[in-house]
């Protein structure tokens, strides 16, 4: 319990405020864009302000199959990274064993090492091995550096979950599933949802990976990849980037009102 | 604690045969993570050993360290300096312009200015990497919105002194390493903030207060008390600014010079060039320096902050 009121120093706030409209402003630019009149260049401000550019962005083809697709890689790779990363943090949480920090390492590994290894690697590998490039090879490079997303949600919450529970509900003659189901599933529950919403966002903006593991195929992030370096009708991009935002803003949001007060879940104090 | 007498079902099987349990936990994830990511590592670490007919241009599936000799030419070792350069100085921009907005939001943002705070990291986190580039292009754009800025303010000169900086400048910031530092910094600066945030929440009020009734200043709380403690906060988000910057090769081609990093050198190997062996002993640099990062940072206690 804070019971000062704590003063904040000048230069802090300033530089706290400066550091936060420089992370806002620019996604505000992406906005403001998606409404000029002017599609040829960046001109700022903008010579006139129109509506017309979200028609044109949502008649087009190729942008609806790229975000399909996205979407469906992010559901396939958030479902296969949600399994694992509970599983792997139940593991991480529950034992102490020989060789238990290099297992972290080793799921820690695939975001520490540059996207651009990971991408390569499993291109090589699916040459080696013959594999054609699909929507199942997408899925694998993105459940692959999906699972750590999962993992740190989960196991936070596993460490403040009170292994005691789980014993008396197997004191309590339960077994392993409804114990599973009735005891461990609502205590991490907003966790696992919360590490999914992340882990669905993580998969849907990925690219760097994707442009080694998906052949012929456009996400929606390949698409914009492809507008960024040669643009065509500039706000059409823009109105694609405002909704990429929207998409992810409501995970965000929901992830900040799941979390916000998890603190103190009942019965779980160790 | 022992169960007295735990019920015959598997659950209570397993709850006594814990080694049972953990490899039932752990086998799907080690599986997958195993055959999935470190064989395909593997595989492309094999093929750096490998070599190319310079006339066929056919891979050569003999063992050679010829792809490693040619590594370290001096052009290549060049583009080495020049990324691991770009990364440090990216690490320690991002570091400062974090630490403040990571101290503001831990100790005092309550209430709605906690979720502001809180979207305003997390949403650029989370919103699209290409989405947030894109927005750079916007902003450098000769027309774009800073040099309009500038102008208003009558500071276009201080752009022009900026961009006649040798090496460092260009003909606009579009093009020159100031702009590719910029995107850079924006776009890897959320990865700094959380981990800092998240250590500066641990540290209690009663320590900072201890501090200060001791007789220190602020300044000196801060020096002494705060900054040891958010070392291993500040040394995780380096692991992902450095890492990150090491092995990007779309911010550099899209903003940037013409003078290429690491990442770009490793695409342009693996695809036009078709030089599979140069592309992965290429890329194998970025992973031999990030293993040592990883392990000095371990040795900061960086893990248990992430």
């Amino acid at each position: 319990m804070r019971s000062r009121k704590e003063r904040v120093s000048l230069s802090l706030a300033a530089s706290a405020t400066a550091g936060l409209l420089f992370l806002l402003v620019p996604l505000g630019l992406i906005l403001l864009y998606a409404f000029t009149t002017e599609d040829k260049t960046y001109q700022f401000p903008p010579p006139g302000y129109t509506l017309e550019w979200f028609g044109v962005a949502w008649g087009r083809e190729d942008i609806r199959s790229a975000i399909a697709l996205s979407v469906r890689v992010a559901l396939v790779s958030t479902a296969i990274a949600m399994v694992l990363g509970t599983l792997a943090a139940a593991a991480m949480y529950r034992f102490r064993f020989f060789g238990r920090e290099s297992i972290t390492l080793l799921i820690i590994l695939p975001i520490a090492l540059p996207g651009i290894v990971t991408g390569i690697s499993l291109r090589s590998a699916f040459n080696i091995m013959d594999i054609p490039f699909s929507f199942w090879t997408i899925v694998l490079g993105h459940a692959t550096f999906c699972i750590v997303v999962v993992y740190n949600n989960v196991i936070a919450r596993f460490r403040r979950t009170s292994h005691s529970l789980i014993e008396a509900s197997l004191d309590l003659g339960a077994n392993g599933w409804q114990t599973f189901l009735h005891v461990v599933l609502p205590n991490i529950a907003t966790a696992l949802l919360v590490g999914g919403l992340l882990a669905f966002a993580l998969s849907f903006d990925e690219v760097i990976v994707t442009t080694f593991t998906a052949g012929q195929q456009t996400t929606l992030p390949i698409w914009m990849l492809s507008e960024l370096v040669r643009p065509r009708q500039r706000p059409v991009t823009n109105v694609v980037a405002v909704f990429v935002i929207a998409v992810t803003f409501i995970p965000i949001l929901l992830a900040y009102f799941l979390t916000r007060d998890t603190s103190d879940v009942n019965g779980s104090g160790k | 604690m022992q169960a007295a007498h735990p019920p015959s079902t598997a659950g209570a099987w397993l709850y006594r045969h814990p080694k049972a349990l953990l490899v039932l936990f752990l086998l799907p994830p080690l599986l997958w993570l195993g055959v999935v990511y470190l064989g395909s590592l593997f595989a492309l670490l094999a093929q750096s050993f490998f070599s190319i007919d310079e006339f066929s241009g056919t891979i050569n599936r003999e063992l050679t360290l010829k792809t490693y000799r040619e590594l370290f030419s001096a052009a290549n070792l060049d583009v080495i300096l020049r990324t691991v350069l770009m990364a440090a100085t990216v690490t320690v921009a991002a570091a400062i312009i974090a630490f403040p907005i990571a101290w503001f939001a831990a100790r005092y943002a309550r209430g709605w200015l906690r979720a502001l705070f809180y979207i305003g990291i997390m949403l650029p986190l989370w919103s699209s990497y290409l989405v947030r580039v894109y927005a750079w292009k916007l902003i450098l754009a000769k027309e774009g919105i800073l040099n309009w800025v500038l102008a208003k303010l009558h500071l276009t000169w201080l752009l022009e002194a900026l961009l006649s900086t040798p090496v460092l400048g260009g003909a606009s910031l579009s093009v020159s390493y100031f702009g590719t530092f910029l995107v850079f910094t924006y776009i890897w600066l959320p990865f700094m903030i959380l981990p800092i945030q998240a250590s500066l929440e641990r540290i209690p009020a009663s320590v900072l207060e201890a501090s200060g009734d001791l007789g220190a200043h602020p300044g000196h709380t801060l020096r002494h008390v705060v900054l040891p403690l958010a070392l291993p906060g500040v040394v995780a988000g380096s692991i992902f600014t450095f890492s990150l910057t090491l092995g990007d090769y779309i911010i550099p081609g899209i903003i940037g010079s013409s003078r290429p990093f690491i990442g770009e050198v490793v695409n342009l190997h693996q695809g036009t060039a078709g030089n599979i062996p140069m592309a992965a002993a290429f890329s194998v640099v970025p992973v031999v320096v990030m293993f040592i990062y990883l392990a000095l940072a371990r040795r900061a206690g960086a893990f248990n902050a992430l």
